[in-house]
């Protein structure tokens, strides 16, 4: 790199250095602080693979294993059970599509009621809430292993467990969306004397409705990845013959599986955001909690979005 | 845009006086009723669609309503099974009965929780690593990008038990494997976030520091993370969030944690002891969410000063 006109002789800089040290380096109190935040984070670290009995022996002999595994998934083969396959993926996408439905539909009652400017009395309000905290903490898939007790095995519990889940998730965002409509347009359906049912037809489902779809697509996305796992419990769908071939270690079948997980999520991803794009022109700001959901994160709550 | 007559021939017709035999009212009248008619064949149409969707849905799950119905008082008992016994004569020994366990949960739910911390560490280095060069404005080279960013989205898209039924063969059952398969999902889903994070940025102070002389490094460090570093952050808390909810069932296929218990329970029907720690799990998580809305909001607050 060649010194341009504008650049600092080096006497120059010396002296810049020891006027205005702040400006080039780090204080002795910050420099102790970053050291003893690194310590603390390799202690940890130590502690965690001790605890997990990670000896450098096992974790040797498992990336050996691992390496022979990942290459055994190549070239990705169906077995003589294409078909079956086949129609296993559909089954899983036909459960999230049903779950999520069930969920969407029972959710909007459950939205209304979880909503303050709804349901202003904090007595009714509060148990609502925490139920659907409680009914979205709890996974898909522990749900779906008490359906699979509960109605047996097979789609059924499946699309329960999502539908369950997704209650939880689908309420909370429904009743945060009736809070945050604008009040003009329901004083405005009130002043030519709509009474409370008129009020929520023309006055709120208008301004919500959009964002309900849009977020119940982003959650059929989303369970479009989960149903493909819930078939590990015996609840339908092709994780039962992923978790089957992976513990008979046929490598290539379970490659192949993986690739199909891989194409239809993708598809299914172009396919809903196709239709939010091209039906909902309002609620296109995916909500926070969804964000995490489908891992992409706002850009209106982030720090940095000033 | 369809409305756009229709609105037109609104303006013009709340201008002018009223009068019924009126031409622009007439064609007010016309653009309202085709407007009308084409919102009710599109409705039609999508209504039909979507009840065929229903119908496939419905006939390839073998979702029947009659097996709904048939189920639905069995999941009732289910739930009522798990209920706890406890009188308030025996309260403390009810309870102490109901969480006999206790201990031996909550140790195994610190590993849920050190499987989670320790995945969301070196997811988010992990995908730190993969983001610079899966950024479309920082990598250089278009087949550069292409290739981490598929990389990343398709180390994404595997659900983490997935990798969490191969680690466990690959390196045995325990917590190990379970840490393992949530670094691996993390590290797809945080080198995207933070790629996409990387390519909002203000262009200007990367052709800033180039200007200046500064090599690809320089620009990432005093032009790109200054930038990205909060988004960075945030996404971070969030992960953590979702990666304590997945490590509390990596259990259920032996990786580690609170879920081989709760599997356990479930299969054997063991029915309190499903609820005790189902109780103890969403306790956890909802803390964990708790101190991570705290974090955010602290982090948020300092930017904004």
């Amino acid at each position: 790199m060649s010194m341009g006109a504008g650049s600092i002789a080096p006497a120059e800089l010396a002296s810049l250095r020891e006027r205005y040290p702040r400006a080039f380096a780090r204080t002795p109190l910050q420099r102790v602080v970053l050291a003893a935040i690194l310590l603390a984070l390799v202690a940890f670290v130590v502690f965690c693979l001790h605890r997990f009995d990670a000896t450098p022996a096992r974790v040797i002999n498992g990336l050996d294993r691992f390496a022979k595994i990942a290459g055994a998934l190549f070239p990705p083969t169906p077995g003589e059970a294409f078909w079956d396959l086949v129609r296993a993926m559909a089954e899983s996408v036909g459960m999230a599509f049903l779950g999520t439905l069930i969920a969407s539909i029972i959710a909007v009652p459950l939205g209304f009621m979880g909503a303050r400017n709804v349901l202003p009395i904090w007595l009714f309000r509060f148990p609502i809430r925490r139920s659907f905290d409680f009914l979205r903490g709890v996974d898909a898939l522990v749900w779906a292993l008490v359906y699979v007790r509960a109605v047996g095995l097979g789609p059924l519990a499946g699309v329960l467990a999502i539908a369950t889940t997704d209650i939880g998730i689908l309420s909370k965002l429904f009743a945060e969306a009736i809070e945050n409509v604008d009040r003009k347009q329901v004083d405005g359906v009130q002043a030519t004397g709509a009474n409370a049912v008129q009020r929520m037809r023309f006055g709120i489902i208008p301004q919500v409705l959009p964002i309900m779809i849009s977020n119940a697509l982003y959650m059929f996305e989303s369970n479009a990845r989960s149903a493909t796992i819930l078939g590990i419990v015996g609840a339908g769908g092709i994780g039962f013959h992923l978790s089957d071939r992976i513990r008979a270690h046929r490598w290539e079948e379970v490659g192949f599986i993986i690739v199909m997980i891989i194409v239809v999520v993708a598809v299914i991803d172009i396919v809903s955001h196709f239709l939010r794009s091209r039906f909902i022109k309002a609620g296109g700001n995916r909500p926070l909690m969804l964000q995490a959901e489908a891992d992409r994160p706002p850009a209106t709550e982030a720090p940095s979005s000033r | 845009m369809p409305a756009a007559p229709f609105l037109a021939a609104m303006l013009e017709f709340l201008r002018m006086p009223s009068d019924a035999s009126n031409a622009t009212v007439l064609r007010f009248e016309g653009a309202f009723a085709r407007l009308r008619r084409r919102q009710r064949i599109q409705l039609i149409g999508f209504t039909i669609v979507f009840l065929v969707l229903v119908h496939a849905a419905a006939e390839i799950s073998n979702f029947k309503l009659d097996r709904l119905l048939a189920g639905l008082p069995r999941i009732g008992e289910y739930f009522g099974k798990t209920l706890p016994e406890i009188r308030v004569a025996t309260l403390t020994a009810d309870i102490g009965h109901w969480y006999y366990g206790f201990w031996r949960w909550l140790s195994l739910l610190f590993d849920t929780l050190l499987i989670a911390l320790m995945a969301t560490l070196f997811g988010a280095i992990g995908g730190f690593l993969l983001c610079f060069p899966a950024s479309r404005n920082l990598a250089g080279h278009l087949g550069v990008y292409f290739l981490f960013r598929r990389l990343a989205e398709i180390a994404r898209t595997v659900p983490e038990i997935v990798y969490a039924l191969i680690f466990v063969v690959a390196f045995g059952i325990g917590p190990f494997a379970g840490f393992l398969a949530l670094t691996l999902h993390t590290t797809g889903a945080m080198g995207k976030l933070y790629a996409e994070a990387n390519e909002n940025i203000d262009e200007r102070q990367l052709e800033g520091v180039r200007a200046s002389g500064g090599n690809w490094f320089e620009v990432i460090r005093y032009a790109v993370l200054p930038q990205v570093l909060p988004n960075f952050t945030t996404y971070t808390l969030w992960r953590l969030e979702l990666n304590i909810r997945s490590a509390a069932i990596v259990g259920f296929v032996g990786a580690g944690g609170i879920g081989q218990e709760l599997y356990h329970a479930i299969s054997f029907n063991y029915y309190e002891d499903v609820s005790a720690i189902v109780l103890m799990v969403v306790a956890t998580i909802m803390v964990i969410d708790l101190v991570c809305e705290k974090v955010r909001h602290t982090l948020i607050g300092k930017e904004n000063l």
